[in-house]
């Protein structure tokens, strides 16, 4: 299983398509790996260097419509190879996080409530999230704020998630 | 209970039923391309399986850059290829005999009425238009499709969209679905088929439904849909003609996907086709569109015309009957790609070509090519394009370029005036 833990980065807007997660000019790429460099190169939002704050992070929290766009699996293996397994938004297009959970991440929704409650307590700040995916809870936590939150998950997501993606159950399975 | 089409294509389909309402179904065709496929290819290789469900159900094109551009672009053609042939893939369409996949796969025959098909390609969902289940997934469930041939979807909860009236002049299928994605919202359909039905449907090609399904994507929808009629089975005779005594028969064989009246839908939506009139994009999302009157003077450096969208035949012919006669405005770039061979020796033949040539366009082979950005016309920082394609995102064709979509008959008229104009202007035959 992979590691859903870490530093969060705060990308602050509604329908972030997969053309800003991974532009279609590196789609020429046929390994994973030769993506890592131009995850979210596309995207604008004030105060945001992709090249500066990518590194550091681990998990992406959004807002509604997240992955809209392009089929393409590119985005989710963008994030994958910067180690980043986990987004959480308030709502996914529907291609993308069937892809995020294919390839064994995570593409969890909050309500919207609680999604600009965590932008308005933790954006801007140094952010970890810690994930339970047993107990289903979310833990965020600056040096002096933290907020406990649960999910849900299909059973079908978490089938997924454990088996490494779908390629493995489907193989097991079908 | 009565039923949609897309609920009657899943029972029909179904292998199994894991969780909940996640579906398990057998896959009529799995359609594959360049892009997308490649690294499904060398994960199925690295993982020793590579092996294909069934490889008279499997079709694939290279077609989104093609001729190859660079050494990228051609090792990827290169794995397809060599792919196709090791798995005795026989329906594999290289240069000469390649095409856009939306508009190339149905003209082969390839998606009937009933069917389930996969692709590795967001804008899968145009297949809808002959009544089938068509969905645009990743690499990884695409994978699964090439070797098991089978894909799991949440069983479809669909939106109808009811388009009824007439369309008025130079308003067309791209219109109509521009304003049904406004009212819809780029998410507005996420998770849901979008069945599209009324008089308007009913009278419209198949040309123009694949149009209408193809951008089903951009409110989100997993399928765009549309019940099989007479249209259908006119359009798919000569490959079912030996399938089917009468095409009577066909109908009434294909009858049974047909949605019932009773059938329960998520929301209707009931458009009047006489309200719309021809509109266009501005900003980055395919919901924000307002009419071209309210955009008109809008200044343009390149105008395309092509696409899975609106690359096919009757698209040319739209926009060659406001160009006929004219010239492209100066300083303007016009581009040209027909979405298909077929369409292109068409196009040839009824003289459309040599209107476009003489208007000033640039004519390439059958690519997907400038739509999203990876040769054949790519934008530069801040030049602003006028394009039939689907998607305005930020930087799709071209990094820091701006795109306006509309109808093939808008972008003719804006090519010929060099800025955002009217089609109606030059439908009604020139002012
Ligand atoms: S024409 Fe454009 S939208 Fe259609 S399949 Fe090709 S790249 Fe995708």
């Amino acid at each position: 299983m992979k590691d859903f833990n870490g530093k969060v980065l705060f990308l602050d807007r509604s329908d972030i398509n997969t053309d800003e997660i991974i532009p279609a000019r590196y789609l020429t790429e046929i390994t994973k790996e030769a993506l890592k460099p131009y995850l979210l190169e596309d995207l604008s939002q004030d105060g945001f260097n992709p090249t500066r704050d990518v590194e550091k992070s681990s998990v992406v929290l959004s807002r509604a419509n997240f992955g809209c766009g392009s089929s393409r699996e590119h985005a989710p293996w963008a994030l994958e190879v910067n180690d980043i397994n986990i987004v959480i938004a308030e709502s996914y297009a529907r291609i993308f996080k069937q892809n995020m959970f294919n390839c064994g991440m995570m593409a969890i929704e909050l309500p919207k409530e609680d999604i600009d409650r965590l932008f308005a307590t933790f954006a801007g700040k140094e952010t970890t999230l810690t994930t339970n995916l047993k107990e289903k809870t979310l833990r965020f936590a600056t040096a002096s704020d933290e907020e406990n939150l649960t999910f849900s998950i299909s059973e079908f997501d978490q089938a997924l998630v454990v088996a490494g993606g779908w390629l493995g159950y489907a193989d097991a399975n079908y | 209970m009565g039923k949609t089409i897309a609920e009657k294509i899943f029972d029909s389909h179904k292998v199994d039923n894991p969780f909940g309402d996640i579906h398990v179904i057998r896959l009529d065709a799995v359609f594959c391309h360049e892009i997308t496929t490649p690294v499904a290819i060398n994960d199925l290789v690295a993982r020793g399986m590579d092996r294909v469900f069934d490889p008279t159900k499997i079709k694939a094109v290279i077609d989104h850059v093609t001729p190859a551009k660079d050494s990228k672009t051609a090792m990827q053609g290169k794995i397809l290829r060599d792919w196709a042939l090791r798995n005795d893939i026989v329906d594999f369409f290289d240069i000469g005999q390649n095409g856009v996949c939306h508009a190339l796969f149905p003209e082969k025959g390839f998606v009937r009425p009933g069917y389930t098909v996969i692709m590795g390609d967001s804008h899968t969902c145009t297949h809808g238009a002959f009544g089938a289940f068509a969905a645009g997934v990743g690499t990884t469930d695409l994978e699964v499709g090439i070797l098991k041939g089978v894909c799991a979807f949440h069983y479809p909860e669909s939106i109808k969209v009811d388009i009824t009236g007439a369309l008025p002049q130079g308003v067309y299928a791209k219109d109509a679905i521009l304003a049904i994605i406004n009212t819809l919202g780029v998410n507005g359909a996420t998770n849901k088929v979008i069945e599209f039905t009324g008089e308007v449907v009913d009278k419209m090609s198949m040309e123009a439904r694949m149009t209408l399904c193809n951008m089903a994507i951009e409110a989100g929808g997993t399928s765009g849909i549309c019940a099989p009629d007479m249209v259908t089975v006119d359009y798919l005779w000569e490959f079912i003609s030996d399938d089917f005594s009468s095409k009577e028969k066909a109908l009434e064989s294909y009858c049974q996907y047909a949605a019932d009246a009773d059938a329960t839908y998520s929301e209707v939506i009931t458009i009047d086709a006489s309200s719309l009139v021809p509109v266009a994009t501005f900003g980055h999302k395919p919901d924000q569109v307002k009419p071209i009157s309210e955009m008109a003077g809008e200044k343009v450096d390149q105008v395309y015309i092509g696409s899975c969208t609106n690359g096919r035949i009757e698209d040319l012919r739209v926009a060659a009957a406001v160009l006929k006669g004219k010239k492209i405005k100066a300083g303007l770039r016009g581009i040209v790609s027909p979405a298909s061979p077929k369409i292109y020796s068409q196009a040839l033949d009824e003289g459309i070509i040599k209107i476009f040539m003489d208007a000033g366009f640039c004519v390439t082979n059958p690519t997907c090519g400038a739509c999203l950005g990876m040769s054949n016309g790519v934008l530069a920082e801040g030049e602003v394009c006028a394009s039939t394609t689907n998607r305005n995102f930020n930087g799709r064709m071209g990094k820091g370029g701006i795109v306006h979509l509309m109808s093939p008959a808008s972008a003719a008229a804006t090519a010929i005036h060099g800025h955002i104009c009217n089609s109606t202007i030059f439908a009604a035959g020139g002012k």
